[in-house]
């Protein structure tokens, strides 16, 4: 266990050093730093001085270890748009998008699980061959024109519920800000994370289906029916519970995936979390943005996957046997 | 040497069987396995049919478009914002409507999905060749390379690709600047794509390079002193690319998809000549305004185009898996 952990750390720290290369290589060789902080009427020796001073002239190895070690401290430089550290531009952000996320993740597995295991045990009925057409739809529909049409029809055509921001919000803390306390927060909330999690809920659905579609054919199941446990108690508490390991790893996954096409729902709801903001950088060419968000999202996933990793250990009892 | 030349057991098997019959090629193919499973399945039909006429409508979009959208004298802005034909104010030249410079919709679908189709073909095309050169190359080679490309493959594999794509697009303003995007732009999206997509092919391709370099024919290449790119192009590329039309059926669809969401974010293609996903980024400004038609039809378009280029995927997927026959 723990040299497994080791080595997933080891392998967790190349990607993130890879990761920052990249993240420092876009920040130092895609156009100027310097253009972008000064005024046209700035001298060249001005420019010679200032690039001095934030050391552009150190051996390039030495100007990689700053960036790492500024990096892990959080201090991503200033962005070239808004004049402000990117950290703090960030850290405004988070909540945002964090709630978004969780809100579409708590909607896929609510809907997703509870269809899945009634279409994997009722195969044959017309509700479950109806969950199945919908979700091939759900699956071929790109999300921003999901995002489009449930703006059309319920806040455009029935006008019920807000197609941009956030609502109003709450000060929880000196900097996380939360829309789950008010009503209008709330409502904001609905049509962003049906439209961010309908993905993952048709994937969570069929994944159920079939594991539940397989488990039920063997053999424990049938000695569970057989000794006549009633229906529910050998549905869920045997055959469900065989299904989860790998629904676990899939979810977790797809956090990641959650959080990165987050960038797409914030820029169709206009909500004002920092994939809205990484995309603006990218239309902007904001490069301490750009490089920010990337080390941030890589930093989430490969802490998602570690964590899955080992959630994996704990769950499934054989993987513990025989490993050191 | 011709024994050598020979590698593939079957052809040889049909030269000897050639002369005392010779069924032509398309009744075979009609009498395949393939061909039997696919009449097998209707949706497998009927998407196949939706995805000609539309490939057609398509490609044919010059010469069966009512309108030319791009031709500035032919359009008015007299005719912008027209609803579509069941509405009231609609004008019959104008089936699904107008936008909001006066082109027509349908003509414009037409337009748009052609670049759609072009760059998702391009793009699977090229994300083909780095993945399947990358793979061949580190199967056959191993050691070293074989460490290096796989973990650039692993690294890149945590991340969606559709923020590959965007990062790749962002640094690729960074570089060309504002004014030659327009000019771009084209390439930009393939390239983006390409490098978003790749690793899937390389790692099919690795897989059964391992496997293929170890058989006798090429050990039997080897021995006589052909050089290891011909091998590789020659002898194993023709054995391993099964599994990768399959991939590539599969990947159409998503880089349709990448293509048009990068468009709708509006760093794919301008709108001058606008995808799909760029008709869609028009159209959802006037949503609010009541002029729906605007983005909801080529949003329809896009969905029916990936839902039968999908379903043609994955009965490809099945048909050509052994596992499941």
């Amino acid at each position: 266990m723990i040299g497994f952990a080791t080595r997933r750390i080891v392998q967790a720290m190349i990607v993130m050093l890879v990761v920052a290369l990249l993240a420092f290589t876009m920040f130092r060789f895609v156009g100027d730093p310097i253009n972008q902080m000064v005024g046209i009427e700035t001298s060249i020796e001005d420019r010679e001085a200032l690039r001095d001073r934030l050391g552009l002239n150190d051996p390039v190895p030495v100007q990689f270890f700053r960036f790492i070690t500024k990096a892990a401290q959080f201090d991503f430089g200033t962005s070239y748009q808004f004049r402000q550290p990117v950290s703090e531009l960030f850290a405004k952000r988070i909540p945002a998008t964090l709630e978004l996320s969780f809100a579409s993740a708590v909607f896929a597995l609510v809907v997703g699980i509870p269809m899945g295991i009634y279409a994997g045990l009722n195969r044959e009925s017309p509700i479950s061959k109806l969950f199945l057409s919908v979700s091939l739809i759900g699956i071929s529909l790109p999300t921003f024109f999901i995002g489009i049409l449930l703006i059309f029809l319920f806040s455009v055509t029935l006008q019920w519920l807000p197609s941009f921001g956030r609502g109003e919000t709450v000060q929880i803390g000196s900097w996380w800000t939360t829309g789950f306390l008010t009503i209008s927060g709330l409502k904001a909330l609905i049509l962003p994370s049906i439209t961010l999690g309908l993905y993952q809920m048709t994937l969570i659905m069929r994944l159920i289906r079939a594991e539940m579609l397989e488990v039920i054919r063997t053999d424990y199941i049938k000695f569970a029916r057989a000794r006549g446990l009633p229906d529910r108690l050998v549905n869920f508490r045997h055959a469900l519970k065989n299904t989860l390991v790998p629904v676990i790893t899939i979810t977790g996954l797809q956090l990641g995936a959650i959080i990165a096409f987050a960038t797409i729902t914030e820029t169709v709801f206009q909500w004002p979390g920092m994939g809205l903001m990484f995309l603006q950088a990218v239309q902007n060419v904001d490069i301490p943005i750009m490089s920010a968000y990337l080390m941030l999202t890589a930093f989430l996933f490969v802490t998602i996957n570690f964590i899955v990793d080992i959630l994996y250990f704990f769950i499934d009892p054989r993987l513990r046997v025989g490993r050191p | 040497m011709p024994f050598i030349t020979n590698e593939d057991p079957k052809s040889a098997v049909q030269d000897s069987a050639a002369p005392v019959k010779e069924p032509g090629r398309m009744a075979r193919f009609l009498d395949s396995d393939l061909f039997h499973s696919f009449l097998k399945s209707k949706v497998t039909v009927v998407a196949a049919t939706g995805t000609a006429i539309l490939f057609l409508l398509a490609f044919l979009a010059p010469w069966i478009a009512p309108h030319n959208p791009f031709d500035l004298a032919s359009i008015s802005i007299m005719d912008a914002r027209v609803p579509p034909f069941w509405m009231e104010y609609a004008d019959p030249r104008f089936l699904l409507g107008t936008d909001d410079q006066g082109r027509d919709m349908l003509s414009a679908i037409f337009y748009g999905m052609r670049i759609s189709l072009i760059v998702g073909f391009c793009s699977v095309v090229a994300a083909a060749f780095i993945g399947i050169s990358l793979g061949l190359v580190a199967g056959y080679m191993g050691g070293r390379v074989d460490a290096i490309i796989m973990r650039i493959a692993d690294v890149q594999l945590t991340f969606p690709a559709i923020l590959i794509a965007l990062l790749i697009d962002g640094i690729a303003h960074g570089i060309f600047g504002a004014i030659d995007r327009e000019v771009f732009a084209f390439y930009i999206l393939i390239v983006s794509l390409a490098l978003s997509f790749w690793v899937q092919y390389a790692r099919t391709v690795r897989g059964s390079t391992m496997v293929e370099k170890n058989k006798e024919y090429v050990q039997a290449a080897r021995v006589i002193g052909i050089p290891s790119v011909i091998i590789m192009v020659r002898h194993i590329l023709p054995n391993v690319t099964g599994p990768v039309l399959v991939i590539a059926t599969i990947n159409l669809a998503l880089a349709i998809v990448t293509e048009a969401t990068l468009s709708f974010l509006g760093v794919g293609m301008p709108p001058t000549q606008p995808s799909l996903g760029t008709l869609i980024a028009i159209g959802n400004d006037f949503l609010y305004s009541g002029e729906w038609w605007i983005a909801i039809f080529p949003g329809l378009a896009l969905a029916l185009l990936v839902l039968n280029v999908n379903l043609l995927g994955d009965w490809l997927r099945d048909a050509l898996n052994p596992k499941l026959r």
